[in-house]
């Protein structure tokens, strides 16, 4: 133990690379990091609830466009969503003259919104075939019940259908944190930008990237960890009482 | 007692699926305290009748009187539905609903199976119905496992557990529909139990079933279904004692 504290301080005794500088540019990349995910994976699922609802409807009017947008967005690259969204926005006529431009001038709030357009897509899909799952028992009991359609669906199809998407659905937020990285190649100082960066500046790749992965390893287990405790928690319903 | 309101009449119901017509004209009263059984073979149309009671399944024609009340269709290009689907809502809420296959919602406990229908259609506080579902609990003998989840239950307990939802509402009329074709042997015994005991405090009552000894002990009368028309009703001595048709004498045969 000792030995290898020992170890350790002899490390960072004679390295130039990891300074208190090149850690703030990574704790930086680390707020910017956390702030663009979670706030497109929260805008994204808020948007998804009605998209997955509409996305099950009868009404050809309203199923169509929802299954369009669903569709583009998951069947071309994110990062295209992100340049379309990033350098297309100037070419749209007098933006640069409105008060949107004051915000959409810097990369963040683009990529925050190619990033939301993507994950509610996916996320509309993960819900839409979690709605599609509910036992039709359940439902006709509920109609039985005399339940209207909004009651059943807020009571019963939601809170149902929520608990089967969680699996699924902690996979689409890994991956969102995955696919956030690519918000560096719109200079955006996020983690991986963070990382591009001390490696431009001390020529260390290995040490300015494994360093970010290791940190993309913990926020991966972090948040495995966190829908593992959802998963025990709401899906509890779905054991038997043996197990 | 002439101006009490019969809890359920239906007249003529006539039911397409295609161009099969599985239901041909069937009718049925159901005045207070009466225990009908409907018995026939697999599909004889019984269950798809009690279905038509509740509009789960939209009849194409005939009547549904409930608590007195018409209910009131209107004829759309997808063919017949409830003119007022508020209507269809109240009525749904005098009658309540037991499933062959149970049908608990399985994310809720057992109370909270229980107290959901009371709370959030009929608008009873929270603590009313919760003290309300725990006597009911008691009574078909789950106090303890108020908290399970349906998986955590063998069949009887959530069939028990499914009437005691029924009976949550208040209903006037219960519909079962072949409430123990889904369990073990060992466990039917438990669930019908449990459904003697409320025919013997006159709860109005239709049962679907297979169960013959519970038809011949406890209902008021049997109707004896095939291809969608009665072919023997009355009282279940007459019926099930002493049958006129050919069918139900073979319906009734003991099986090897």
């Amino acid at each position: 133990m000792e030995a290898l504290m020992n170890w350790l301080e002899a490390q960072l005794a004679d390295n130039s690379i990891f300074t208190l500088q090149t850690l703030s540019y990574y704790g930086q990349g680390l707020t910017t990091t956390v702030q663009l995910v979670f706030l497109s994976l929260i805008i994204g699922l808020v948007m998804a609830v009605p998209l997955a609802i509409g996305r099950g409807s009868k009404k050809a009017w309203l199923r169509l466009p929802i299954f369009f947008y669903c569709y583009v967005f998951r069947g071309t690259p994110l990062l295209v969503q992100l340049y379309l969204i990033y350098y297309g926005v100037v070419f749209v006529e007098g933006i640069q003259e409105s008060w949107l431009w004051v915000i959409l001038e810097k990369p963040f709030v683009p990529a925050l919104i190619a990033f939301t357009l993507n994950t509610a897509a996916y996320t509309t899909e993960i819900f839409r075939g979690a709605i599609k799952a509910t036992p039709k028992g359940e439902i006709e009991a509920a109609r039985a019940y005399g339940m209207s359609r909004g009651l059943m669906m807020r009571r019963i199809v939601l809170p149902s259908a929520f608990r089967r998407a969680l699996p699924a659905y902690g996979n689409e937020v890994i991956f969102m944190l995955h696919a956030s990285a690519i918000a560096s190649v719109v200079t955006i100082m996020d983690l991986t930008g963070a990382a591009r960066f001390v490696y431009a500046r001390f020529y260390a790749p290995f040490d300015a990237f494994l360093f970010v992965a290791a940190i993309y390893l913990c926020l991966t287990f972090a948040i495995l960890y966190l829908f593992r405790y959802l998963e025990k928690r709401l899906l509890a319903h779905l054991k038997p009482a043996s197990g | 007692m002439a101006d009490t309101p019969i809890p359920l009449e239906v007249q003529n119901i006539k039911k397409r699926f295609g161009d099969t017509e599985v239901l041909k004209g069937l009718s049925l009263q159901a005045h207070k305290g009466d225990v009908i059984t409907l018995i026939g073979a697999s599909g004889s149309g019984k269950s798809t009748f009690l279905r038509c009671m509740n509009l789960l399944e939209q009849p194409n024609e005939g009547e549904l009187f409930v608590h007195g009340e018409q209910i009131r269709f209107k004829e759309t290009r997808h063919g017949r539905e409830p003119a007022d689907w508020k209507q269809v809502v109240n009525m749904r809420a005098r009658l309540s609903m037991v499933f062959q296959s149970f049908n608990l919602w399985a994310h809720m406990t057992l109370l909270e199976n229980v107290i959901e229908a009371p709370v959030h259609v009929l608008g009873k506080s929270r603590q009313a119905a919760t003290e309300h579902a725990r006597a009911l609990l008691e009574r078909v003998g789950l106090a303890e496992r108020a908290d399970y989840y349906p998986a955590q239950l063998s069949g009887g307990q959530q069939q028990r557990g499914a009437i005691a939802r029924a009976l949550a509402m208040d209903p006037e009329v219960m519909l079962f529909d072949e409430p123990t074709s889904a369990l073990d042997p060992e466990l039917v015994g438990d669930v019908l139990k449990v459904m003697r005991d409320l025919a013997e405090e006159g709860r109005t009552m239709i049962v679907v079933t297979h169960e013959m000894a519970f038809a011949r002990d406890v209902s008021t009368q049997v109707i004896y279904l095939h291809q969608g028309q009665v072919e023997e009703a009355g009282p279940p001595a007459e019926v099930l004692g002493n049958p006129k048709s050919e069918r139900l004498k073979q319906f009734l045969a003991p099986k090897h």
